[in-house]
């Protein structure tokens, strides 16, 4: 699982197609799910260190959405893979390499600004991946979607409510957020680069095409960014491969914080 | 698995309702679970079960769980040993299946019942009156989106200054 699909082309002739979309889909369906589990436990980083009491409620609510998205969405690659892991094995039993989560949603929590850039990027990105999915051929994926599509509008609202403040606020706040932005732009160019496992699911209408979701998402960003008195930054082309499994060198540490418990005393329920 | 102790009890739907009437909500104890729109159905299939079927709220909603078990021990109590306990995603939870009964006891326990209904994704947009549970003013402020469980937020009411909790609409 942890090779990329394209080294699994070795299967025979016989069942090999039906093997191999199962093989994307449980990729795609992982890359959704550790995406929604990585950012749940950054923002669960916060609970304790928030600037207010609220907002520390806020980050530990939108947490607490997302991994109970991941646990639906890992539930099912589990089924998917067949091979006996349910949504805990796959947390917290799966090495770096093995997760295929978005670059982006490891990035350090850095400053509020900082946190509240990373997720109003990634909100605005799921509330469209999730409203395309919505009407998936696959109905297991429709259905997780309809549920997390409701939950990330209201991710949304929060984050972009916050990145207006903090934009159109005091220097002192515009300063930070423009400056978060700049940085973590480069990110997104992985959130609508798509590989063969997006066009092996957008052909067999499992997904949409990134492409198509790229200009409504840019639209929105934009709009956003305009009220938030926020400079867009210049694209870059570099290309990051969360998604494949190759990440940034912060996520190896916030597994090792996340799958403690579980490394040191497997099996432990309370 | 647990072989059912009345023979055969006519297959009566109503009665199944009427008990999960009295499963109340482990973060909201006047609500039961059937006023939340929690429980979806309850009918016999044509394997000859009763079938339940519930929702979660929200995906991470921790009393998910203690929902599924206070579901399960009344069905236990009530006889239906063998009764298949479903989850169901979709069509997903929205605040409208809140029962009219359900909103005016949110209300009297002192929660704002939520907006209603909730009608387009451009709902989120517009900020709806929400009016203060105690004195009824609206003149009410958000003072966050969240409160202390994943479907309420924080409200305050600017006439008699008191803080409140607002049912999410979602």
């Amino acid at each position: 699982m942890s090779a990329p699909a394209s080294a699994d082309r070795s299967a025979g002739p016989a069942g090999s197609d039906a093997q191999r979309s199962t093989e994307a889909l449980l990729r795609y369906v992982l890359r959704l799910g550790d995406t929604s589990l990585v950012l749940g436990q950054r923002l669960g980083e916060w609970v304790g260190h928030a600037p207010a009491l609220e907002e520390d409620l806020g980050l530990a609510n939108l947490a607490l959405d997302l991994v109970g998205q991941a646990r639906l969405l890992l539930g099912y690659a589990g089924e998917l893979e067949g091979r006996g892991r349910d949504e805990d094995a796959l947390a917290f039993l799966r090495d770096s390499p093995e997760f295929l989560n978005l670059t982006l949603a490891e990035q350090p929590n850095g400053d509020f600004a900082n946190t509240i850039v990373r997720q109003f990027l990634l909100d605005a990105w799921q509330v469209e991946i999730y409203s395309a999915l919505v009407s998936s051929t696959d109905t297991r994926l429709g259905a997780i979607a309809a549920k997390a599509l409701k939950e990330s509008r209201y991710h949304h609202r929060f984050s972009s409510g916050w990145l207006i403040r903090l934009g159109d606020g005091t220097d002192e706040s515009h300063r930070r957020v423009q400056d978060a932005l700049d940085s973590l732009w480069r990110l997104t160019d992985e959130l609508f680069a798509a590989d063969e496992v997006d066009e092996q699911m957008a052909a067999a209408g499992i997904a949409p095409r990134l492409s198509e979701l790229h200009a409504r998402w840019s639209a929105h960003v934009d709009q956003v960014l305009r009220e938030a008195t926020l400079q867009r930054p210049a694209n870059v082309k570099y290309q990051w491969h969360g998604k494949r499994g190759v990440h940034s060198e912060h996520l190896g540490h916030m597994l090792a914080e996340m799958q403690y418990l579980q490394r040191t005393y497997p099996g432990a329920q309370w | 698995m647990v072989t059912k102790l009345q023979p055969e009890a006519p297959a009566d739907e109503h009665a199944v309702w009427r008990l999960l009437e009295d499963v109340m909500d482990p973060e909201i104890p006047v609500l039961s679970v059937v006023e939340l729109g929690i429980v979806r159905y309850a009918h016999w299939a044509p394997d000859r079960r009763l079938h339940v079927g519930i929702t979660p709220t929200y995906s991470g909603c921790p009393a998910t769980e203690v929902i599924r078990r206070s579901v399960r021990e009344a069905l236990d109590a009530g006889g239906y040993h063998d009764a298949v306990l479903e989850e169901v995603l979709s069509p997903p939870w929205t605040s409208d299946w809140l029962t009219d009964s359900g909103r005016h006891k949110l209300e009297s326990f002192g929660i704002a019942p939520p907006d209603k209904p909730v009608a387009s994704p451009h709902h989120l947009l517009r900020a709806p009156v929400i009016c203060c549970p105690r004195c009824g003013s609206k003149d009410t402020e958000r003072v966050s989106e969240f409160g202390s469980t994943p479907c309420k937020a924080h409200y305050r009411c600017v006439s008699c200054l008191e803080p409140f909790d607002y049912f999410k609409c979602i």
